[in-house]
């Protein structure tokens, strides 16, 4: 909402100070400043001047010579892209060594060989409108009698009235419908600053019979139904102060009609419609809801189909002829030949209307005001003789009798406002008296009863109802800043829980491997999982932003994919990639949401199967996870004869191997990728973490080296479970020291080579003790795993 | 006894001056010091002497063995010193030759940012709390005080999925559904904050994310106050930000607390940057979760993750949070 200084001074003429001062006072009340101009700062140069000939510029079609007289009755030549003007007319005009708003210096220059002395100025390059098409033509702005009056010269900014004006851009909140008009800020900042609001009187109606009539079939739709028939209406151009002050605040003009309709709601924050009379028939509206189906042809000349739901304003022949504050239908339009004009002002039920904005997806300035609840009280009554007047002015004139009609307004009981519980809220310590002050500056009437308040909320505040609101209303009055800061006094440790922790130590694992953690955005492009190897089954998104990502995840591995491919198309080294992150299965038909899990991946481009396998072990070690096995098998999407599941305390809890190069390929992957994917969640909230105290043996070991030729169909796994079975207590260490295919190994076997240390915690082995077991380790390879010993 | 003693050690000062080798002093020692250099053959002839002239030929031989053994291990330490010298300087390496470098990867950035902000938050007594991605429109909306035709809901311009009713399931537009959650099945009194991944429909560009990250706190007790939210809101951007960074409170509207305010934080320059939004938990979602009102207060308060990385690294486009360009992620 934007909000002129002297405009608002309409309304509380003793609002004054330093703007910067009081945007703080606005935001500090909840109507934050989003950007402040002060009219007319920098436009001291520009002055008027006027225009004593037209001529085409000899070598240019686009420009012309324009001969002006800037007060020292010297005609200077200018070259100028616009053709608006007219030998007489009065135009804003930057002399040399102006500097206008945008920085820009004018200077003494040629323009296709002829000079330009200064420049013609459009209202948007003074920054006085959006109007950049053409010169700012200032008699047609003031009137030609003012223009007259207005000495050649003179700063423009005197001329147009605007020293000292300042135009702030307010974002107004959804509870704060009120102050969707300049009186409504007007009311808050007059309360802030302690000086006198009230509005103007504006002529009252004549009573009388009215012509037209209303009638409120569904009184949940419409709390009230105000209308007025104006006859004598010329539809034609507005005045150049309204122009000047709609432009001012967002609006374009169309004509005197629809002007005044805007300036009445910007002002008055009461929404309004208009119809031509001699399309409703005998004047006669009926309010209802649709019927289902319903159809009406918008102004906007869109057909619409309505929904039991919405609102109608229906004609004497039940034909809806507008939707219920939202927009008016095409065939009661207001023309240039329109003389008769029915005027509405309504109030109506704010979810009604936010249901039918939503569905239709209509959006206006006037539905979104009565969606926050606009007054249904005497600002209503003001608005309709506040445009009376304004078209009043420009010749016509009302009928006599205003349709007053009823349906269900919001309760407005007084209610008893605790100030105990106020203070017990906010942390204040203000007396009762104090409250009802606060609140009254406002507008709301409040009466002291001993420590409570009876308070009525006003008309124009929709969302405000309960004790919690009226709270908040002492706050924002109180202010914010004033309110003492504490902290709670509740004593609680904080801490991470056990699941936090060890993520974070998978992390710093991680990390210390030399892995860098990515975190790809979640969604994933459709047939992003097939080209995985993956089930197809993804959580689709009803209103992606882009078909690439409107698919949920049911891997990393896609997102990894797509990372490792983009950093090697950017040419960089060592791309050792990981991430935790959340993934959605499809889950049971009974269950409301997705099957969601926390997944770790590990991608490490360039490596193969057993980089990860080690990885996998690394973290098996920090996190002591119990029974760490692969159970080898191919796995969707790995290659597969190179995966495995992994397997933790007899449960499968995910895969290690290394991609399908088909599918690294598909991602435009180059090389090969070790990947390592589990279900994190699951791991961390299983069993691990245990550790026990081992002494530390002070005894002399003994090592032994033994290789086996072992058949391919064999895995190490089975012949290390073999030793360390067979080696029992006395063995402390076995581990693969070497692989060996070739000459001496049988064509479908390989050697593997182990490192055997053997302690006890007590003694020192002898060598008949170490030979026994070393023969207990051999037979048990052999016997169990097809082995042989080298 | 016919050995001359200055002339023994001159003679074998020579020797172990010409002696350049560990070895060939360890020749010369033997020589001098063995058992068959001329001090063990004097020794052996003390025998003959009468005592009063063994006792002093005997002194003397001593004496002239100390000098022979000093002697030598002098010449000796010479040639250690000098062979040690000569071994390291065949060692010499130039350590500004880096051929292997060891690699250290990299948290990311937001992760980093994340787990700053829960410590600063668990130092104050808060508890870490998480919950789904994908939620359900009471916990996204309604239990929030936000209803079906709530204006406020287009504001959060909601990725919905398709599962259930329309638009009765969608990816969480703020973290708030963890306080619905928490308060669900938590008594109180409650102190958590809740960061995590949320979601919207904003086209990446340089300022936005479809998916971004964001934490929100909470605290339901006995008593808590609008100051204590503004003295929290305080403790925390000073310990986060520093102690010369100032905080204020604005109000403001969020259909799930009452007051309401958005709060920000002072800069270098004096001006004031809006940093999140903040208030009293609203009585009808304390009800909605099943908590008494009229005993338990509360407040909430929640702002970006992401946002205060690119503020911290002046980052000049967000959508580096989710390329994963190691060249970014390793610049932190």
């Amino acid at each position: 909402m934007k909000v002129l200084l002297s405009w608002l001074r309409e309304f509380a003429p003793d609002i004054d100070g330093d703007p910067v001062e009081l945007g703080e006072t606005l935001s500090a009340l909840g109507l934050a400043v989003e950007e402040m101009d002060i009219l007319g700062e920098g436009l001291g140069d520009i002055v008027v001047a006027r225009v004593l000939d037209l001529n085409p510029h000899p070598d240019a079609d686009r420009i012309q010579l324009v001969s002006v007289d800037a007060g020292d009755g010297e005609a200077l030549q200018v070259c100028c892209g616009a053709f608006n003007m007219a030998v007489g007319d009065l135009i804003p005009f930057a002399p040399i060594g102006t500097t206008m708003p945008n920085g820009m210096e004018i200077a003494r220059r040629q323009m296709r060989g002829e000079w330009s002395n200064g420049m013609c100025c459009s209202a948007d390059e003074i920054g006085l409108g959006a109007d950049s098409d053409g010169i700012m033509i200032l008699n047609q702005l003031i009137g030609d009698g003012a223009a007259a009056d207005a000495p050649l010269g003179a700063p423009i900014v005197d001329v147009l009235g605007l020293e000292g004006d300042v135009l702030w851009d307010l974002e107004v909140n959804a509870n704060r419908p009120d102050a969707l008009s300049v009186a409504g800020v007007a009311r808050d900042l007059a309360a802030a600053l302690g000086v006198d609001f009230s509005f103007p009187e504006y002529p009252a109606l004549a009573a009388g019979t009215a012509l037209a009539s209303v009638e409120i079939v569904d009184p949940t739709l419409c709390g009230r139904f105000l209308a007025v028939v104006l006859r004598n209406v010329t539809v034609g151009s507005s005045p150049a102060w309204l122009v000047q002050r709609l432009e001012a605040l967002g609006q374009r003009s169309i004509n005197n009609v629809v002007d005044i309709s805007n300036y009445v709601m910007l002002e008055l924050g009461q929404p309004n419609h208009t119809y031509d009379l001699n399309l409703v028939p005998d004047g006669r509206l009926r309010v209802r809801r649709a019927a289902e189906g319903e159809t009406i042809t918008t102004l906007d000349d869109v057909d619409r189909t309505l929904v039991a739901t919405d609102g109608v304003i229906a004609n004497a022949d039940d034909v809806a002829i507008g939707i219920a504050g939202v927009m008016g239908g095409a065939s009661t339009e207001i023309s240039e030949a329109t003389t008769d004009v029915l005027l509405e002002m309504a109030w109506w039920d704010p979810p009604s209307i936010s249901r039918t904005v939503k569905r239709l997806q209509l959006r206006s300035e006037a539905s979104s005001r009565y969606q926050r609840g606009a007054d249904w009280g005497d600002n209503m009554d003001r608005a309709l003789r506040r445009f009376v007047q304004l078209l009043g002015e420009m010749g016509a004139v009302a009928d006599p009798g205003v349709i007053d009609e009823r349906g269900t307004t919001p309760d407005r009981t007084p209610m008893t406002v605790c100030s105990a519980k106020v203070n017990g809220l906010l942390g204040t310590d203000l007396s009762a008296e104090d409250m009802a002050g606060h609140l009254r500056a406002i507008g709301f009437e409040a009466t002291v009863d001993g420590d409570d308040l009876l308070v009525t909320v006003p008309t124009w505040r929709w969302d405000t109802a309960t004790e919690t609101d009226i709270a908040e209303e002492v706050a924002r009055m109180y202010g914010y800043a004033n309110i003492v800061r504490t902290v709670p006094r509740g004593e609680q440790a904080g801490g991470l829980t056990e699941y936090q922790a060890d993520r974070r130590r998978v992390r710093e694992v991680l990390c210390g491997l030399g892995y860098d953690e990515a975190q790809p955005l979640p969604f994933l492009a459709p047939g992003d999982l097939e080209r995985c190897g993956l089930p197809d089954d993804g959580i689709v998104l009803t209103n992606p932003l882009d078909a690439e990502e409107s698919v949920l995840r049911t891997s990393l591995l896609p997102g990894q994919l797509k990372a490792i491919a983009y950093n090697q198309s950017h040419r960089n080294g060592r791309i050792e990639l990981f991430e935790i992150g959340h993934v959605y299965l499809p889950s049971a038909d009974d269950q409301e949401l997705p099957d969601e899990r926390e997944y770790l991946a590990i991608a490490l481009a360039g490596s193969e199967a057993p980089a990860a396998v080690a990885a996998l072990h690394a973290l098996s070690t920090a996190l002591a996870l119990p029974n760490l096995q692969l159970r080898e098998g191919a796995q969707p999407g790995l290659h597969p004869t190179r995966s495995a599941s992994v397997v933790i305390a007899g449960r499968e809890r995910g895969v290690v191997g290394e991609v399908d190069p088909a599918v690294a390929g598909a991602y435009g992957v180059e090389g090969r990728v070790a990947w390592l994917q589990i279900d994190l969640g699951e791991v961390l909230s299983g069993p691990h973490g245990k550790r026990s105290y081992d002494r530390v043996s002070k005894f002399p070991s003994s090592d032994i080296d033994l290789a086996f030729s072992v058949p391919d169909t064999v895995t190490a796994a089975s012949v290390e479970g073999s030793i360390r079975k067979a080696g029992g207590a006395l063995l402390v260490r076995a581990e693969l020291f070497d692989v060996y295919r070739g000459p001496g190994v049988a064509d479908d076997a390989r050697s593997l080579a182990y490192r055997m240390r053997f302690q006890a915690p007590d003694r020192t082995l002898t060598d008949d003790e170490v030979a026994a077991v070393r023969q207990a380790i051999i037979d048990q390879v052999q016997s169990k795993n097809q082995a042989t010993l080298r | 006894m016919d050995l001359n003693p200055q002339d023994l050690l001159a003679e074998a000062a020579a020797a172990a001056d010409a002696a350049t080798t560990l070895d060939q002093i360890q020749a010369v020692t033997g020589q001098f010091l063995g058992k068959k250099g001329q001090l063990s053959e004097a020794k052996k002839q003390l025998g003959a002497l009468d005592p009063e002239a063994r006792k002093a030929a005997g002194q003397e031989l001593n004496e002239t063995r100390q000098r022979l053994q000093d002697l030598l291990d002098a010449r000796r330490l010479v040639l250690q010193s000098a062979e040690r010298a000569a071994q390291l300087e065949g060692e010499r390496l130039d350590l500004t030759e880096r051929l292997t470098e060891l690699q250290r990867g990299h948290l990311h950035l937001v992760t980093q940012a994340r787990d700053r902000l829960e410590d600063v938050f668990v130092g104050m007594g808060y508890h870490v709390a998480e919950g789904p991605e994908v939620e359900t429109a009471w916990y996204n909306f309604e239990a929030l005080n936000i209803p079906e035709w709530h204006p406020a809901r287009g504001s959060f311009d909601t990725i919905f999925v398709e599962m259930g009713e329309p638009e009765s399931v969608m990816l969480r537009s703020h973290t708030s559904p963890v306080q619905i959650r928490t308060m669900e099945n938590q008594e109180p009194p409650i102190y958590i904050v809740a960061p995590g991944r949320t979601f919207r429909t904003d086209t990446a560009d340089a300022t936005h994310l479809p998916a971004f990250n964001q934490i929100e706190g909470l605290v339901v007790d006995r008593g808590v106050t609008m100051g204590d939210l503004a003295g929290t809101i305080d403790a925390f951007v000073k310990a986060f930000f520093g102690g010369e960074v100032k905080s204020r409170l604005r109000p403001s509207y969020f259909p799930f607390t009452e007051p309401s305010a958005e709060f920000d934080i002072s800069r270098a320059d004096g001006s004031w940057l809006e940093l999140g939004g903040c208030g009293m938990v609203h009585p009808n979602v304390l009800r909605n979760c099943g908590i008494d009102p009229d005993i338990w207060q509360g407040f909430a308060f929640g702002f970006g993750i992401d946002r205060l990385a690119v503020m911290r690294y002046q980052l000049d486009d967000i959508r580096e949070l989710v390329n994963n360009d190691v060249r970014f992620l390793r610049q932190f």
